[in-house]
């Protein structure tokens, strides 16, 4: 080990009597290690963000929507289809063995929500039941989740998101407030936690989560579905409640009555935009996809031919594909370093090979001073790889430079990572002795009076 | 014992088509404490036998023994740690490193001695040595630096450095000027006298054999004489 340490440290002294040819030699290596490093960090913060935006949405998730996929699978049922009802919800929790959690889910219009003199849209509100949460794996920072009970009465409490606590309540605490949606006054019961922005880019945080029961008969005409003609009567029974805005002690009983009034009617029809099922294991989600598929067939009474009238999708199969595409970029990119790192060790090898006929003399003198031809291969060998650690490093700085260079001017997310650090100096050393060995043997094999004859 | 016996040794080059016997039987013994000088026409074989004697190089046939050893059949990596621990070479045009301090080249070939010695040990040799050739104050200097008398001194200094009991030399004044020549033969003889070493030195220059004590003579890979300085034979 000492000695390997010793035969190291001359073999960067005598490559440092020639700084520029050593610096020249050694750039392809430091180009190849450079760019893998690059590779590495780059694509390893893409990967790693596109598994957390998946992650953000929700375990194994699955998405049931109205209406039939179109072709290519570009554009979803339109809101004109409203087949989902909270009905099929339950029957695919109660009926599908696969499925751990499901939520239906009633978009609302944009919506503002006001408090006090602030008022602020956010970029989603949805109505839904208390097992979103569990479906989406989201967990509230304060206040607690609206229950059961609380959808079953048509409660008017809610919970938001990060951004809309902060646009509302700034760094005032959120939960206990009352905040007004189209003059229904909602009470704040809790905060969830940041999730960040989806794979759309959407911010998930600016969103407001109610009871679907609150939104649909409490919060008039705003599911997206209101603008089906089904849904008329609804919207106009919403317009009832605008002529009525007045006190809240006003507001309750017509609520309430119009509510009796529909609900026999609500129960029936009333559709919800989207049903959010969480798969029990990633390995059951086709087979929960399947479950779904047959349940919806015999609910909707479709036979064997005829058109699907709601679709799934597959939320992990979405994030495959784009963690597939990186891994395909970062495997292509890989090779192109690859490629390099040989052309870097090719290029060592060759300089390697004219230092050792320029050093003939020195090496018949070594050889007649003692030097075994072990020690001959180990010194040129152990310069090879001096060069190679040394472009490693500098590459390694270079890859680290040009990935924080992306993350800054491109605002891509880089990730760095210890492994190609570690696979970089292991690959360079291994580069050194691959291609320093060949012209290492021809000096150790030289014959000591006619090296110290060479001129 | 004598330190070197050499036994009928004959060397041949094989040249393809033509052998080159070039050494045709020598037989010669060397004791310890001796200083030979080596003489004999240009071509006569000279630079062979030294080679042989170096362990650089195999005798074609016959024996080499080393204080008693045969070495010439040993190993390549055997025969390496004899040639760094029982015998120091000088060379005609030097053969020091390039671009490497006085320091450093005498202290290169402790590097591959059998037991390892520590830097510091190693440079205080070395710097006795230089001092004792007359560069203590060269030690940092470059061989571009030096002149050819103090290059040789150098390379002596660094032939010496395992403290081996045999010095071998080439030609080691055919480069120096007549004044150097005085300077560097003074040193060997010192080196004869004080410290016992058994030199073994080629010249063809008649001043230098005179200054030896013993000189054999070659022609034509034989020994034609083998006289001590006064005329009568060992
Ligand atoms: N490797 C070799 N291959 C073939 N022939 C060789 C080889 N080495 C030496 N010879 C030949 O052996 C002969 C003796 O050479 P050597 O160098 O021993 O002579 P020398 O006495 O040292 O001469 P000089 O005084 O000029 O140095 C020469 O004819 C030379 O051509
Ligand atoms: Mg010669």
């Amino acid at each position: 080990m000492m000695n390997w340490i010793r035969i190291l440290i001359a073999a960067f002294n005598a490559l440092r009597r020639n700084v520029l040819r050593s610096a020249l030699t050694t750039l392809g290596i430091v180009i190849g290690v450079g760019s893998v490093i690059a590779m590495m960090e780059v694509g390893n913060g893409s990967t790693a963000a596109v598994q957390q935006t998946i992650s953000s949405l929700g375990a194994n998730m699955l998405m049931v929507f109205p209406g039939a996929a179109a072709s290519g699978g570009i554009s979803f049922g339109s809101g004109s289809t409203m087949t989902l009802t909270p009905g099929d919800a339950e029957a695919i929790f109660k009926e599908c063995p696969s499925v751990r959690a499901v939520a239906p889910v009633v978009r609302m219009r944009t919506t503002q929500v006001v408090y006090g003199n602030r008022n602020w849209v956010p970029s989603e509100t949805s109505g839904t039941t208390e097992t979103i949460f569990d479906v989406r794996q989201w967990a509230v920072v304060s206040g607690a989740y609206f229950t059961a009970r609380d959808v079953r009465n048509a409660a008017c409490v809610c919970l938001v998101g990060q951004t809309v606590s902060q646009q509302l309540f700034g760094r005032e605490p959120a939960v206990g407030k009352q905040i007004r949606m189209q003059n229904v006054n909602l009470r704040v019961i809790g905060v969830l936690e940041k999730k960040g922005s989806n794979m759309m880019g959407r911010d998930q945080d600016d969103t407001v989560v109610l009871p679907w029961t609150t939104a649909k008969f409490r919060i008039s005409g705003n599911s997206s579905g209101g603008s089906g003609g089904s849904n008329t009567a609804a919207a106009a029974s919403a317009g009832n409640h605008k002529t009525y805005p007045g006190s809240s002690t006003g507001l309750y009983p017509a609520v309430a009555a119009t509510r009796a009034q529909n609900s026999a009617l609500s129960v029936r029809f009333v559709n919800v935009d989207q049903i959010m099922a969480s798969a029990a294991s990633a390995e059951e989600i086709p087979q929960a996809m399947e479950e779904i598929t047959n349940l919806l067939h015999e609910r909707h009474r479709i036979r064997a031919g005829e058109l699907d009238d709601f679709n799934i999708r597959d939320m992990t199969e979405v994030g495959n594909t784009m963690a597939s595409v990186t891994e395909t970029i970062t495997r292509l990119l890989m090779a192109v370093a690859a490629i390099s790192l040989v052309v870097g060790g090719v290029g060592i090898m060759n300089i390697m090979l004219v230092s050792v006929t320029e050093r003939t003399k020195e090496i018949g003198l070594r050889m007649a001073v003692g030097a075994k031809a072990g020690d001959i291969l180990r010194q040129f060998l152990a310069e090879a790889v001096v060069l190679c650690l040394f472009g490693g490093l500098m590459g390694i700085a270079l890859g680290r430079g040009c990935s924080l260079a992306v993350q800054e001017f491109l605002g891509w997310p880089v990730q760095n990572s210890v492994t190609a650090i570690v696979v970089s100096v292991a690959v360079s050393a291994g580069v050194g002795i691959l291609f320093g060995f060949y012209p290492a043997w021809k000096a150790s094999r030289l014959d000591p009076i006619e090296a110290l004859r060479y001129e | 014992m004598n330190l070197i016996e050499l036994r009928n040794i004959t060397k041949t080059f094989d040249l393809g088509e033509v052998k080159l016997q070039v050494l045709k039987g020598i037989t010669l013994a060397v004791a310890h404490g001796e200083f030979i000088a080596l003489t004999g026409a240009s071509g006569s074989g000279k630079s062979t036998l030294m080679n042989t004697i170096g362990c650089l190089d195999r005798p074609t046939t016959g024996d080499y023994l080393l204080e008693g050893v045969e070495v010439s059949r040993q190993s390549s990596n055997a025969r390496a740690l004899i040639r760094n621990q029982k015998m120091g070479f000088v060379f005609q045009n030097f053969n020091l490193l390039a671009r490497t301090s006085a320091l450093a080249q005498v202290m290169m070939p402790l590097a591959y001695g059998e037991r390892h010695i520590q830097r510091k040990e190693a440079q205080k040799r070395a710097e006795a040595l230089l001092a004792r050739v007359g560069l203590a104050d060269r030690m940092d200097h470059t061989p571009s630096q030096l002149s050819g008398g103090q290059q040789q001194r150098v390379a002596l200094a660094r032939a010496l450095v395992n403290n081996p009991p045999f010095l071998l030399a080439d030609e080691p004044t055919g480069n120096l000027d007549s004044k150097t020549t005085v300077e560097v033969l003074e040193m060997f003889r010192q080196l004869n006298e004080k410290d016992g070493l058994t030199i073994l030195l080629v010249t063809h220059d008649p001043k230098v054999a005179a200054a030896c004590k013993r000189v054999v003579k070659m022609t034509d890979g034989l020994i034609e004489s083998d006289a001590m300085n006064g005329g009568n034979a060992p």
